[in-house]
Parts: structure tokens; sequence; C-alpha cells
């Protein structure tokens, strides 16, 4: 398959899933949204204003976070449209999301939703209409250089709606971790870059078999 | 600890509710501008200037008497010369623009850095340039465009009303100023009592929609406008009806953010507590300990 990119069976048994250029751009959005979020958190909230002083107080804070955005979303939309192929909605895939609750009890087979599963597609394609809408509505209040050029009432609104979109990133994001520490072996996998055949097998039967060849 | 740090109503972004506030008794005061006695001389801008040590660009003629064109971060006052038609003739509504210090301050709603914004027990809304993160929420939050930011600090200022001269029981610069009595400083009922004599006065002058303007929806303001035409507040360059407005309460609201805090720590929670419940999804019989009958084979 063509968009299967690099994904290959190593020497040492193992699988390829996310090649070198996937897990270090991967680890930048990262290390980027870590930066978004703490920073933003910051300003949402004067619960959480300490956050300014990890990056010597509110000024600088201030002032990195919109660069940080825009490093983010220029690492994001290559890498989103790189992993598209993989992202498609199938007919398996309605199927995992009705039966969502049961493989978070573990009680349901993985079905072939192939190398990813509906709820990573799920969060693929809701960060990209979110993040899209943070950069727009970033830069609506992002002083000194473009806020001045609109008009209050539109800053206010995108204020909100940087602020709502946010903590709908925020909340998408928690569930990724989650689902990454819960997964054994998907750490793993964006480290390394490897994983098992038989946690393709296990996790992504569909994958395993476009992969291996064989069946799960 | 400079004494006006001990009197504050208000503080922006602050999780604690009550704020320094030692004195017991606190008069409000206000400021009245009477623009039915303004001659549009200026002084009131040019002591703002020498008080505060405020040195504007020189600006080139646009073909207004108003100069600078605007307020910026160098002049918390301008005299508008608002050219209009009063009865089918030309006129000029001469407005001393600059901020009107409102008992509900959209700036200090907006304001996310603790303590950039305070409102004093006096009612005078300050700037506190140290805590200023120059983020320019309180620009997008002022009703009436006042706060300008400055590019050079990225701090954001405005008219204090003199609350360095006040806290010393000093008038503000500009009401020392002013030649026609046009402005007055005192306290809020005494001015508010003076603002309904010249009302009176204009209107008997034949000013019939004379008024004062003195906005409920941001709660009323410390700088009262006397208007002799007081039914186009937007022809001296006021908003009708200025508020907070919903975009603003919800965006700033505590009790949406709080919501928003909550709902992201019962992320937390909830990785947790089904973490305890369910344990960590691994490939049964990789490990060697679970057994690979269930769940194994699709």
């Amino acid at each position: 398959m063509s968009d299967r990119g690099e994904d290959i069976v190593l020497p040492d048994g193992k699988i390829l899933r996310h090649d070198n250029r996937e897990r270090v751009v991967h680890w930048a959005i990262a290390i980027a949204f870590v930066f978004l979020f703490l920073s933003g958190l910051a300003m949402f909230s004067p619960f959480f204003f300490w956050l300014s002083l990890l990056f010597g107080g509110g000024q600088f804070m201030r002032l990195v976070h919109p660069f940080c955005g825009v490093v983010l979303v220029l690492l994001f939309y290559p890498y989103a449209f790189n992993l598209r192929g993989d992202n498609r909605w199938t007919q398996a895939d309605a199927n995992w999301v009705a039966n969502m609750f049961a493989y978070m009890k573990k009680g349901a087979h993985f079905t072939d939703t192939g190398k990813y599963n509906a709820g990573q597609k799920l969060m693929y394609w809701s960060m990209i209409p979110i993040i899209a809408v943070l950069l727009a509505s970033g830069i609506v209040l992002w002083q000194p250089w473009f806020a001045p050029s609109f008009p209050a009432p539109l800053r206010r609104l995108a204020g909100l709606v940087h602020a709502a979109m946010a903590f709908v990133m925020f909340v998408g994001i928690g569930i990724h971790w989650y689902a990454a520490f819960w997964t054994k072996g998907s750490i793993q996998a964006m480290v390394r870059g490897t994983v098992t055949q038989a946690w393709a097998r296990y996790h992504h039967p569909g994958w395993f078999r476009q992969i291996t060849g064989k069946d799960p | 600890m400079a004494l006006e740090t001990q009197d504050i109503r208000a503080r922006s972004a602050t999780t604690t509710s009550v704020p320094p506030s030692a004195r017991s008794f606190q008069p409000e005061v206000s400021k009245l501008i009477d623009l039915s006695r303004c001659i549009g001389c200026k002084a009131c801008q040019s002591a703002c200037m020498e008080w505060n040590n405020l040195r504007d660009v020189v600006g080139t003629f646009e073909g207004s008497y108003t100069n600078p064109p605007d307020l910026d971060d160098q002049s918390w006052t301008v005299m508008k010369f608002n050219e209009t038609e009063v009865n089918g003739q030309f006129a000029w509504l001469i407005f001393k623009d600059g901020c009107l210090h409102c008992t509900e301050p959209g700036c200090l709603k907006a304001c996310p850095s603790p303590g950039a914004i305070v409102q004093y027990q006096n009612g005078i809304v300050d700037f506190q340039q140290d805590h200023c993160i120059g983020c320019g929420y309180c620009i997008a939050g002022c009703p009436f465009n006042i706060p300008r930011l400055r590019k050079e600090d990225s701090r954001v200022y405005k008219c204090t009303l003199c609350s360095d001269r006040v806290a010393v029981g000093l008038e503000p610069a500009c009401i020392k100023s002013c030649p026609t009595q046009a402005l007055s400083f005192g306290s809020r009922p005494e001015m508010l009592l003076q603002a309904e004599h010249r009302l009176t006065d204009l209107q008997e002058r034949g000013f019939s929609q004379a008024a004062v303007y003195n906005p409920p929806g941001v709660g009323g303001t410390h700088v009262l406008f006397v208007l002799p035409h007081g039914d186009r507040p937007e022809a001296y360059g006021l908003p009708k009806d200025p508020r907070i407005g919903p975009m603003l309460a919800l965006w700033r609201s505590t009790v949406a953010r709080s919501l928003g805090v909550l709902t992201m720590f019962s992320v937390l929670v909830a990785g947790i507590l089904h973490y305890m419940r369910h344990g960590p999804l691994e490939v049964p019989g990789e490990d060697g300990e679970g057994t690979p009958a269930k769940g194994g084979q699709p």
C-alpha cells in the first residue's frame, strides 16, 4: 500500500510503526504543546498563574506563547498531511465507536480499523480544525502586531473561542496521554519506533495483516 | 508600602476574594467634566503631559484641531474636536477623551495577570505596569477604547486619574489647569449633585436634551460628563449604552473557567480511577503472565 509509508518488518522481527522523522516531529509538537498548555493555562485561570514562573515571568510567557503556537502549526499540518491515509474513516471505525466503552473495559476484541483505531482517528480529525481555529483566533489576539487591526468585539470573540478551543484540545490531549500510558507498548512505539508483532496483531489486526501478510 | 496599595477594592485575576483595604473610611471620588463650559483650550492635555512627564511624538496637521489624533501611550487625555451639525448648523462638540474609571471595569475583568489592574477604594481604576504582561486583553475588554499598549515596553497605559496626587489629597493635574471650571473633582455624591445643578441650569438655557453621562451598564463611571446634547452621546464619541457584554463576561467568567479547570482535572482523576480499576492494556501473554485465550485473537 502506497500510504503505508515506511512501516516494515525489521530483521529482528519487530515492526517499525513510526519512522525517525515521524517520531522527531511528534515529540517536537508535544514539546510545543506542553509550552502552550502551561502558558495558556496560566492565562486561562489565575489559579494557575504561578506557572508563569516557569517561563521567567508573565511578560516573557506572553511573548513566547504565540511563537510556540506558530511552531506547533508549522510542524503539525505537514505531519497530519502525511498521516491522512492511515486516518480514513471506515465502517469498522463506526463499529469501534459503538464498542468504545467495551474496549475501555477490555471487554471486546479489536477490529480491523487499519493502522490507527477509531479513537486515534477521532483525535486526528478533531485536532485539524481545532488547531486551525486556535491559530486564527490567536492571530486576532496577538499583540502587538496583529491585534490592533481587529475591532474590540472581534477580539473578545476571539478570546472566548481561543479559550474554548484550547480547553477542548487540553481535554483531547489529556485523553491521548492517558491512552498512550494505558496501552502498554505505544509509548515505546513513539520513542523507539518499533512494536512487536504480537502488539500489532492484538491492537491493530488489520494493520498487522497489511505489514506482515499474515492473518492476525 | 504605598498608602494606595492598602486601599484596594478589586484586583485583576486574583483568586483570594479580599484585597488589602486597611481604612474603614474611603470616600469615593469623581471627576465631573461639564462640556458646556469647555472651550477646547487643551490646558488639561498639557497639564496631564506635565504631571505625568509624557511627551508624545509631534504629528502632522490632518485637518482637525484634535492633536494628537487619538489617545496613545504618551497621551492619556486628548481633546476631541468632533465636527457635527446641531440644528442644521456646523458645530464642534468638544470632548475630553480619556479613561472613565468604570465602577465595573471591563479592563479589570479581562486582565489575566494578578494585580496588573486594580480598583482603589476611592473608585480609581489603575494599571500596575510592573505586573502587566502586555497581552492587550484590557484593550479588548474596554467598552470605551481607552487603554493603549506601549510597544517599547509591552505594557498598557491610560489615565490614572492622578491616583498619585489623589492619594495625598491633591486634585488631578487636569482639574488644576482648567480655566473655565469645566472640570471639577471631589467626592462622588458632591459631583453627582453638582452635575444635577448644571443640568438644571443648561435646561433653563434651552438645552432641553442636556444629560449627565454616568452609564449604568458599567455600574456608573468615576468620570462624569455633562453633555449639552445628551440625546446624542455618540456625537461626542461616547457609546450610548456601554456594557461589558456577554462575550467578555463568558470569556472571563470565573464559573466557566473553574468548570474548565475542573473538567481538565477530572480527566486526570478519571485516568487514575480507570487504571486502578482495569489496569494496563497489555497484549495477553506477551509478558508471560496473562493467558492469550481471551481477547488476543480477533
